[in-house]
């Protein structure tokens, strides 16, 4: 029975953001005050059966309702709570239930809130609308979550090992935030569009914000979440692979980092207009492509779209159908949007639109690097390999400039900065460069010239940020997210440059009683004992770090089987001080009883999520600041001054 | 990182099971005693991809398929080839594919020019609005 009540709330969900789509669109007419009520109430009503439908497969998932099919193929009675939750997502059509909850979620806040006044809000709850009713006929039509099973059967097929962990639990909910944020901030652009109102367009930057700004910070924090579950889960002591799954959510994170930047020089001084509108459709098309293509599995093989046409068709129509319209949109009225507010070269929008510009080529690389075999393979059957060496060659040289550049920005003053001024208030943030630079020559081998100049601009990002802190005491909310974000750049810097420079490794068969050497470690191998976790058994190793003759640490890897799903796993065991990783897996057991062993020392490596974290901070700081201030305020001084 | 994509993830990790259980760790690659050559096998080892695997390279890779490229690479340089050699020999036998650095050439130009290409043109339109902005100031 409670299948068939999801499947009901989902209907009503659907019913209720058509009506949501229509009543918005209506209610950016002037006198449309009853469309407009109509359109937040149903945006309400959309969120509380989205809310239903997801709570009752989330149920089903925990009661282990296995005459639900979807529950029979992806659950198990064994496996612990939390890991029957995630299992709602763990799959295609769960996923898609969660994507559309995020959207209600999203709408739901956009109607509350009411930013940037009622037309705007109507037409951008108008434009989640049609966006949540496509998202739904695409799931009752082709992935429906609640189908049933008959007969059910007494035990389910269990969850992929991999996902069973909590770093992959939270992961793609965040990533979903993030993708999701961006069709609210594309919401409100092509409700701006749409209204076509001078005084909306000019305040439709400050009106979306708060959403570029909640998804920009779980973008990071999913990316950064992603990142370390691959570190400590993979077992290969890597942190990022350039794989295409990865880059499909870094080119979001990329575009809507730009965005960020560019509606801000949209809001205080008018500069961009159409520029940032651009960016915001850009920025959610390249979420939808991203998540599609890893979803459809056209990423991994060419082929995978086939395997399921209707999905395939449905995705691309929906799709093209968002893009185009909202290219066409844009194209429409784009033209008649009076130009651009008058700057000096020294300034703070040039910085912002260099900000832009760096940014947008980094995207072309992950967009190139990821789409370029497929391409060649589509047009002439050539396969190559887009690796981790092409990125080093184009992404890394192109960030690395725009790292060089970032502290001017928040120094140059709007309209009119003064570049002398601004650089020798840099001097102590280039000692520090200095110092990191000098430092790392001086005290660290093998010395790499990649290392060093990492250090510097670490050191560089770093200074100028602590200097901001410093000079601008008493200042506002976003001038200390803005220098928290910008540290947090410099100290992931430091960590990729660390782990990827000095890394030592060392891989040994070991018996009872046999040590190996890693780094500055000698591990004494204690044997394995066999162990009963609730749905797997452990081969768990006992490892002691020695410190002379003393045992200063056990570490204990694992070997897991998990019988469900008759896969094995490893479970790494990594020791921290906070500023050094002793990284530990295990692997087979050879025939004489001996473990192959696998040991890595990885340098700084904990700082590159600290960064992730501090972003996130910064974002969060930002978003708070602007919650408290007043959103109908007119956009900026500087309109005034023209 | 892995993205929602749970599907790929799952294709993928069904790839890395089929491929082999742990991949980083199935195999102790047999060493050279050797410290220059077993660095310049560990570094080539690096350069090329496990075909069967999703984007990890054969040093790696614990896959069947990524113990007898080690085992090739380690072959030929304990037959005294170079390491172009060596990487001539595996393209020849698995195809360009195998690299992980793709190679340049005529079709791969705009692969590489790409993120070039939108830096200049970017840095162009940049060029032209700044001396527009700074020619309409009052």
């Amino acid at each position: 029975m409670t299948g068939e009540l999801g499947l009901l709330a989902l209907c009503f969900a659907l019913a209720l953001s058509l009506v949501m789509a229509a009543a918005g669109l209506l209610g950016t007419r002037a006198q449309a005050d009853a469309a407009r009520r109509v359109a937040t109430s149903s945006a309400l009503g959309f969120l509380v059966f989205t809310l239903l439908a997801f709570g009752v497969l989330t149920y089903a998932f925990v009661v282990s309702d296995f005459s639900v099919a979807l529950v029979a193929s992806h659950s198990h009675t064994l496996k612990p709570l939390v890991y029957k939750i995630s299992g709602v997502w763990g799959n295609h059509e769960g996923s898609m239930l969660l994507w559309v909850l995020v959207l209600a979620l999203y709408a739901g806040v956009v109607a509350i809130l009411g930013r940037g006044g009622a037309r705007l809000t109507s037409g951008a709850l108008g434009i989640q609308g049609l966006l949540a009713a496509a998202f739904l006929l695409f799931i009752l039509f082709t992935s429906n979550p609640f189908l049933r099973l008959d007969p059910a059967p007494f035990e389910g097929a269990g969850l992929m090992p991999l996902l069973q962990d909590p770093g992959l639990a939270m992961h793609p909910p965040m990533l979903y935030a993030g993708y999701v944020g961006l069709s609210a901030a594309f919401s409100y652009a092509a409700a701006a569009l749409m209204v076509g109102d001078a005084a909306i367009i000019n305040n439709w930057a400050r009106a979306a914000r708060p959403f570029m700004l909640m998804a920009w910070i779980a973008l990071t924090s999913g990316i950064a979440l992603g990142s370390w579950w691959a570190y400590y889960e993979l077992g290969w002591g890597g942190f990022w692979g350039w794989d295409p799954v990865e880059n499909a959510s870094l080119m979001p994170w990329l575009i809507a980092t730009a965005l960020l930047h560019s509606a801000l020089a949209t809001e205080k001084s008018g500069a961009f207009r159409t520029w940032t509108l651009l960016l915001a459709i850009a920025g959610f098309s390249l979420s939808l492509i991203g998540t599609f293509l890893v979803r459809s599995g056209v990423l991994s093989s060419v082929h995978a779209f086939a395997s399921d046409p209707t999905r395939g068709f449905f995705i691309m129509v929906l799709i093209a159908l968002a893009i185009g319209g909202a290219l066409a949109l844009f194209a429409w009225r784009a033209p008649s949007l009076q130009g651009g507010a008058a700057f000096e070269p020294a300034s703070r929008e040039t910085a912002l639109l260099l900000n832009n510009v760096f940014l947008l080529a980094a995207c072309a690389c992950v967009f190139a690097g990821t789409l370029y075999p497929l391409i060649l393979d589509a047009m002439n059957g050539t396969k190559i390999t887009v690796g981790p060496p092409y990125y080093v060659l184009t992404f890394a040289p192109i960030f690395f400039a725009l790292l060089l550049l970032v502290p001017f920005g928040p120094r140059l003053g709007w309209k009119r900065g003064d570049l002398k001024a601004v650089w020798r208030s840099l001097y102590p943030a280039l000692g520090l460069a200095g110092i990191a630079a000098v430092a790392v020559l001086a005290i660290v081998s093998p010395r790499t010239i990649a290392a060093t100049g990492a250090f510097a601009v670490a050191g560089w990002l770093i200074g100028a940020s602590i200097l901001d802190l410093r000079k601008r005491k008493g200042a506002r909310a976003s001038a200390f997210a803005a220098a928290l974000a910008h540290a947090g750049l410099g100290v992931t810097l430091l960590g990729v440059a660390g782990t990827t420079a000095w890394r030592s490794e060392a891989i040994a068969v070991v018996g009872p009683g046999q040590t190996m050497t890693v780094g500055p470690y000698t591990l004494r191998f204690d044997g394995v004992t066999r162990e009963k976790g609730p749905n797997f058994i452990a081969d768990r190793a006992h490892v002691a770090v020695m410190d002379g003759g003393r045992v200063s640490a056990m570490l204990q890897p694992e070997h897991r089987f998990y019988p469900a799903e008759g896969q094995d796993m490893t479970d790494t065991a990594i020791r921290t001080t906070g500023l050094r990783d002793l990284y530990l897996a295990l692997g087979d057991e050879r025939d004489d009883g001996r473990f192959a062993l696998r040991a890595y020392v990885s340098p700084l490596a904990p700082l590159i999520w600290l960064g992730g974290l501090m972003m996130s901070l910064g974002g969060m700081l930002s978003l708070w600041g602007r919650l408290r201030a007043p959103s109908a305020e007119p956009a900026a001084v500087a309109q005034a001054a023209e | 990182m892995k993205i929602g994509g749970m599907k790929a993830v799952l294709a993928l990790l069904v790839m890395l099971m089929a491929a082999d259980i742990a991949p980083a760790l199935a195999a102790v690659p047999d060493t050279f005693s050797n410290p220059a050559m077993e660095s310049r096998a560990r570094n080539l080892q690096r350069q090329f991809r496990c075909l069967v695997c999703a984007g990890e390279n054969v040093d790696e890779s614990g896959s069947p398929f990524s113990g007898d490229v080690r085992r090739l690479i380690r072959e030929q340089i304990a037959a005294g080839q170079s390491d172009p050699q060596i990487q001539d020999f595996l393209v020849a036998r698995y195809g360009s594919v195998i690299l992980m650095k793709p190679p340049v050439e005529p079709q791969t130009w705009m692969l590489w020019l790409t993120p070039f290409l939108v830096l200049a043109l970017g840095g162009g339109v940049a060029w032209i609005v700044v001396k527009k902005a700074s020619v309409t100031e009052v």
